[in-house]
């Protein structure tokens, strides 16, 4: 009985939070994304609990100073690549009610999430009231560096903070922190099961510590730390010549970085199932902290290493921007088309596999100055791996200044081709009614077609986008 | 079919219409430094590069190569060359550098470098094509170009109706000697012009079974293409 009556409370929190979402759309308000998690939680305060309670592989959360939301986008470009349905919440929304809103938003009328896990960027002084609430299997710490605005006051506070949420997570709950970060690793003593990830690269030494350097003193003693390597600001290898701190073991190892311009970056991933050379297309030392850390994510949730390096090699520079808008009961997933190479990656990763295919495609080509006036190009990209490929698809829907080019194109890889539509907005607008309810629409659009959508989604009131710039 | 250098959607244009048509083919690609003789091939795609690409193909054809493509162009075999490709069909090339490159001479033309003050010619085309009945043929593509090319004596392709074609001065486009052409038209050119890409072809297979005629294919996307493209060259 009293399980029924939760039950009516729980549906009626999700059907005022559908309302509250159309009626913040209806009024062009922005931030829509935090209000349905506001309403819900005021009919039925349990609502993140119990929804977070019936996703099949649970949820996750990040939290830190930097890199949350690039590690988060590239944890559900993972599960994407291996397939696992991922519900997220966005970069504005990080708080209780925006995680609450994304579980609301995932979730049928009836309370049973669509998604099998969820992954959630959470602001680090929310992390207790997140965790208290959802039912955290992981939770991931990358950083604590004093903020701009320095919020939070001293960070070792910020650390307590934290650490006061370990004891909420579920029995079979883990942390997942970042081993050369003093403070982060020594939060690991807080906790029931602790897993660590670091780099391993003594080239990587600047020699002396950043004037920015946060924590440079031992977390536990208050002695200042010896440092091995410093990486970057107090990130780095070191011990406490005081007391028995020190830099834990870590199950999750970077080695060999190597900087390929200022493009892509490769490092050696060793994890506990195994070895992999990993090449990121994104420069810098953090982005090598955020694919690590994005990595133990992904492989504590589950994922095989495969996946996890066919996933985050896929991520950023060879897509450039990536951009997903729920629209309604459908999400718009849009994917810039740059270049052959880029527009062949993201029919290799996102359309031909016969398990992760996309079933609902709409591709547009505009040749204005911003997206190369000579379509020659379609003529290189090879869509003739998806005449090969058994996944099941509906024809592709071509728009565009160029979508008879298009169409021919298709045509003669012997694909099926289905309605041309020049008109941008309208064929966005056909293509997301011929999508069914719970599925995705993969838009591929250049540039100048891209804003074009974007305008007509942002008008027929769909959450506001938001860019996944590399 | 020969592929030297060529424009990949020529190549999948020709490939497809024959297959469609139960016609075999066979793609040899002619890379530097390999031999088109002996080649058994009925259609040759002959494409082209930037300056030090052609400097390089320039090289490659000087010798028995080239005179390979002479005597087949002679022979009244089907050649279709295509911007850089078609440059070097002529008597010389000049690049933007001042080197003079020798073309392998199938037409009596020859290439200039634009000068400091002249632009490079980029845009969509609209060429209109002189056929034997008298009537005249569309074909629609992308140029881009820098060189002018000066039709010495040789036979335009087409006039231009919209563009700029050889030089931008004088209105023609392309040259046309026998059945061998050359344009300055990519985008790629044969997929969106499929009576010009079944003119080849049936030209080619005629040549050794004259009671030979091509099946017509439904072309509606194709023509549709072609008209969306067309309509907006003739608006400029």
């Amino acid at each position: 009985m009293a399980n029924a009556l939760q039950n009516v409370r729980l549906f009626v929190a999700i059907l005022a939070a559908r309302s509250a979402q159309l009626a913040s759309r209806a009024l062009r308000a922005g931030g829509g994304s935090t209000m349905p998690g506001v309403v819900s939680r005021r009919v039925d305060p349990t609502v993140l609990t119990k929804l977070s309670k019936r996703l099949p592989g649970g949820a996750a959360a990040i939290t830190g100073t930097n890199g949350k939301t690039t590690t988060a986008r590239m944890v559900s470009h993972i599960l994407r690549t291996a397939n696992v349905k991922a519900v997220n919440n966005s970069t504005g929304a990080n708080l209780v009610t925006g995680v609450t809103a994304a579980l609301v938003a995932d979730s049928t009328i009836s309370g049973n999430p669509r998604s099998e896990v969820a992954l959630f960027e959470v602001d680090e002084a929310s992390v207790p009231k997140v965790a208290a609430e959802a039912e955290l299997k992981l939770l991931a710490v990358l950083n604590l560096f004093r903020d701009q605005l320095d919020r939070y006051g001293e960070l070792a506070y910020l650390g307590k903070v934290i650490a006061s949420s370990f004891g909420d997570l579920p029995s079979d709950g883990s942390v997942l922190l970042n081993a050369d970060d003093p403070l982060v690793a020594s939060l690991g003593r807080e906790a029931r099961k602790a897993v660590y990830f670091g780099v391993e690269d003594s080239s990587l030494d600047m020699g002396r510590l950043q004037h920015v350097a946060d924590s440079k003193s031992c977390p536990v003693c208050g002695v200042d730390l010896k440092y091995g390597a410093v990486y970057m600001g107090h990130v780095g290898t070191y011990d406490c010549p005081n007391c028995d701190f020190t830099g834990p073991d870590t199950a999750y190892r970077a080695t060999s970085v190597r900087f390929d311009g200022a493009k892509a970056t490769s490092f050696a991933l060793s994890a506990p199932d195994g070895e992999m050379e990993m090449k990121i297309q994104l420069p810098g030392l953090y982005n090598v902290y955020n694919a690590l850390a994005a990595a133990a994510v992904a492989s504590e949730m589950g994922v095989a290493l495969e996946d996890i390096k066919r996933g985050l090699e896929g991520f950023g520079g060879a897509f450039g921007r990536v951009e997903r808008i729920q629209a309604g009961e459908k999400e718009a997933f849009l994917l810039l088309i740059k270049n052959p190479v880029g527009f062949n990656e993201i029919l290799r990763t996102f359309v031909a596999g016969e398990t992760s295919g996309a079933k609902h495609v709409l591709i547009a080509i505009n040749d204005n100055d911003a997206d190369g006036r000579d379509v020659s190009w379609l003529w290189d990209v090879d869509f003739e791996m998806l005449a090969e490929s058994e996944a099941p698809r509906e024809p592709f829907t071509v728009s565009g200044i160029r979508a008879g080019d298009m169409a021919v194109r298709l045509k003669y890889a012997d694909l099926p081709v289905g309605d041309v539509v020049p008109d941008r907005g309208k064929a966005i607008k056909a293509a997301l009614e011929a999508t069914p309810p719970g599925e995705t629409l993969y838009v591929l659009p250049t540039y100048t077609a891209m804003l074009e959508i974007r305008r007509t989604l942002s008008d027929l009131g769909h959450t506001h986008p938001f860019w996944e710039d590399e | 079919m020969m592929n030297l250098y060529g424009d990949r959607g020529n190549v999948i244009s020709i490939q497809k219409r024959c297959e469609w048509r139960g016609i075999p083919v066979e793609v040899v690609d002619v890379r530097l430094g390999e031999s088109i003789h002996p080649t058994g091939c009925d259609i040759f795609l002959f494409g082209g590069g930037q300056d030090r690409e052609q400097a390089l193909l320039a090289d490659d054809l000087s010798g028995s190569k080239g005179a390979d493509l002479r005597s087949i162009s002679a022979a009244g075999g089907v050649v279709l060359g295509v911007c850089g490709g078609y440059q070097l069909m002529g008597s010389h090339y000049e690049t933007a550098d001042g080197e003079k490159l020798p073309g392998v001479g199938i037409f009596d033309l020859h290439t200039e470098p634009r000068k400091p003050d002249e632009e490079r010619l980029i845009g969509n085309v609209l060429v209109r094509i002189p056929l034997e009945d008298g009537s005249r043929g569309e074909i629609v593509g992308f140029e881009n170009h820098g060189g002018r090319t000066r039709l010495d004596g040789a036979a335009p392709l087409g006039e231009v109706v919209s563009g700029f074609g050889n030089n931008g001065e004088d209105g023609t486009e392309g040259a046309r000697k026998m059945n061998t052409y050359g344009t300055y038209l990519h985008g790629s050119l044969l997929p969106k012009n499929p009576w010009f890409t079944d003119r080849l072809i049936e030209t080619a297979i005629k040549r050794t079974d004259d009671t030979f005629e091509l099946e017509p294919l439904d072309d509606g996307v194709e023509k549709s293409a072609f008209e969306s493209v067309s309509a907006r060259v003739r608006r400029g």
